[in-house]
């Protein structure tokens, strides 16, 4: 016979009010972890939306001329005989210490070519980057493979009334039209894509690159420390952070992000009082009984004690259960949010949590409950006997 | 030597904007192995004397000495060992908890002592085959009768062995019966050794103790040994 005997007897005969507390703090932990187990869902889901938006990062050549303006992007020199980034510099991008957060590198060679003797922006790309890149890209047709094929934008298809299939000359050499872009709204309608090597050597730009878009994995990702690092591996060029897509996104989600604290926060103030009410009125009843504890020699702290250990068993259990119902919740949720895209991931720590903040709230709940029991003077307890 | 002396103990209490005399620069000595009963009637002061030797009231003024033991010179904490090692209570509505059996509510004063398990176990049975319920420890209280649990109680306040027993009306809701074996047993234990003190309003149990004190106004009125004929018949 030990005090945790009379605990566990305790709670089983008043199995109403164990059952009451342990359902008032699993249903506040189960609303907890289900608002932060979406956040971290759609926070996911975000990071890979955000990923799939394309370069976060663009690298330009240095220049203090005029420059062509290509999506909101200035392009060092692309219009003269200016500097370029050497495509041999661009290996220097694997020694960055962020390079785990590099997902795709899109070099480009940009510059103009003649077409029926009209001037013409042609731009040179690795295709499987860029169509990484470029997720929104809808080609008709397909995407260039070999070396005379071209992809063009919907301006310059409607401009020279170019079909699949059509042959264009570009400075003399013939080029098969393999796929329509469709309109994007951008200075994509206006280029003429080929691949990177024969835009280079159409533009007379061997080994040359005029911009380097990279989209780097931006979950707790340093952009400002790659764009340093970047610049450091790069000194020739400009690199700069697309933080206007980054900082929306994100902001997006810190406004979700606030939002579920703010609910989890009102959930677990309500589930301690809840405890703390409970625990009170428990205590109330138990006068009698903790007098003839105090009278038969229980230290205060031994009463202390009972009560905060039949606290921290229904806070546990509340724990336990309110985890596993927040995520069946998530599970459920999920689908109908983001059209099923989101997905659930095991989070050792969200569980580890779960469970100790709800001992934690049901322990300090208690706290006052307890002390008031252990407070109570063994005549002043007797005289309810 | 004397096992408790009670030196000038006075207690007042605040009733609203009275001040009452619980007890009244009370003197008292008892002997150790003594089974002295406490007479008087309603508001004499009985039950107070009981909670102030018993560490659960702390007189207003004087000193209780038990077993060498200044009380209250002791500590919160230290006043709840000493009423673990030194005091056994019976309580007149037997006070057993009712979610644990008898057994259980013997084992409730071990449950904070470094005895083993299997210790506390063979102390609670003991004490329960010496009240005579053998038979009835898986028993909660509810399924005993008043005299079962009234034993019951008694084998919790004996099961730490404590020099002094004090017992507060034991037999006040028992019939005839119950009430006679409650008294045959505390006789027994007395006659084992053990000092007892027990509070009571009825005449019917003069007889078995060796001395009673009647008590009024928070002072002993009479102390006799053994003599029914010397307390006041207005008892």
């Amino acid at each position: 016979m030990r005090l945790e005997h009379i605990v566990l007897h305790n709670l089983r005969r008043r199995k109403g009010r164990a059952v009451f507390l342990v359902i008032g703090l699993l249903i506040g932990v189960a609303t907890v972890v289900t608002l932060l187990s979406l956040t971290d869902a759609l926070g996911r889901r975000a990071q890979n939306e955000l990923e799939n938006f394309g370069a976060n990062i663009i690298i330009t050549p240095r220049s203090d001329e005029l420059t062509l303006n290509y999506g909101g992007v200035q392009l060092g020199g692309v219009n003269l005989v200016a500097k370029e980034i050497e495509q041999a510099d661009l290996v220097k991008i694997d020694d960055i210490p962020n390079r785990r957060n590099v997902a795709t590198i899109g070099p480009k060679v940009l510059g103009a070519v003649e077409i029926e003797g009209q001037r013409v922006m042609m731009m040179g790309i690795d295709p499987d980057a860029e169509l990484k890149l470029k997720r929104w890209w809808s080609i008709a047709g397909r995407s260039i493979e070999k070396g005379n094929e071209l992809v063009v934008g919907d301006s310059v298809a409607k401009r020279f009334n170019l079909n699949m299939g059509d042959i264009l000359q570009v400075n003399g050499h013939d080029y098969t039209v393999v796929g329509l872009l469709a309109r994007t709204g951008s200075q994509d309608d206006q280029l003429l894509i080929a691949p990177l090597s024969v835009a280079q050597v159409e533009l007379d730009k061997l080994g040359q690159v005029s911009m380097v878009e990279v989209a780097a994995l931006c979950h707790d990702c340093p952009v400002d420390d790659m764009v340093n690092q970047l610049q450091h591996v790069l000194p020739g060029t400009d690199v700069q952070a697309v933080q206007q897509v980054v900082k929306t996104r994100m902001h997006a989600l810190d406004q979700f992000r606030f939002f579920a604290w703010g609910v989890a926060v009102t959930v677990v103030i309500i589930g301690a009082l809840l405890v703390f009410v409970t625990m009170m009125g428990a205590i109330s009843e138990r006068t009698r009984e903790i007098g003839i504890f105090r009278a038969i020699g229980y230290r205060r702290w031994h009463v202390l004690h009972m009560v905060l250990m039949e606290a921290a068993i229904v806070s546990t259990l509340s724990g336990v259960l309110g985890y596993l119902v927040g995520v069946g919740a998530t599970l459920i949720a999920l689908p109908l949010l983001e059209g099923g895209k989101a997905t659930w991931h095991w989070n050792s720590t969200l569980a580890v949590s779960a469970v100790l903040a709800a001992v934690v709230v049901g322990l300090l709940a208690s706290l006052p409950p307890a002390l008031r029991a252990s407070r109570l003077e063994p005549s002043e307890a007797l005289r309810a006997l | 030597m004397s096992l408790i002396t009670l030196d000038k103990v006075h207690k007042n209490y605040i009733n609203g904007a009275d001040c009452v005399i619980a007890l009244n620069k009370l003197c008292l000595t008892v002997e150790e192995g003594t089974f002295l009963g406490v007479m008087g009637p309603s508001g004499s002061g009985k039950s107070t004397l009981l909670s102030v030797l018993g560490a659960l009231a702390s007189p207003s003024s004087g000193s209780v000495i038990v077993d060498g033991i200044d009380v209250y010179g002791l500590s919160a904490e230290k006043q709840a060992d000493f009423r673990r090692e030194y005091l056994g209570f019976i309580f007149q509505s037997h006070n057993l908890i009712p979610y644990l059996n008898a057994l259980e509510n013997v084992m409730l004063p071990l449950a904070v002592t470094r005895f083993s398990a299997d210790e506390k176990r063979r102390r609670a049975n003991d004490m329960l085959k010496r009240v005579g319920l053998p038979d009835r420890m898986l028993h909660l209280p509810q399924q005993l009768s008043g005299g079962e649990q009234e034993r019951v109680a008694i084998a919790r306040a004996l099961v730490n062995s404590p020099p002094l027993l004090l017992a507060d009306e034991p037999t006040g809701s028992l019939d005839t019966t119950n009430s006679h074996q409650v008294m045959s047993l505390l006789k027994e234990l007395h006659e084992d050794g053990q000092t007892i003190i027990m509070v009571t309003h009825n005449r019917e149990n003069l007889e078995w103790f060796d001395r009673t004190v009647y008590l009024r106004d928070g002072k002993v009125e009479k102390d006799v040994q053994s003599c029914l004929d010397q307390l006041p018949q207005a008892i």
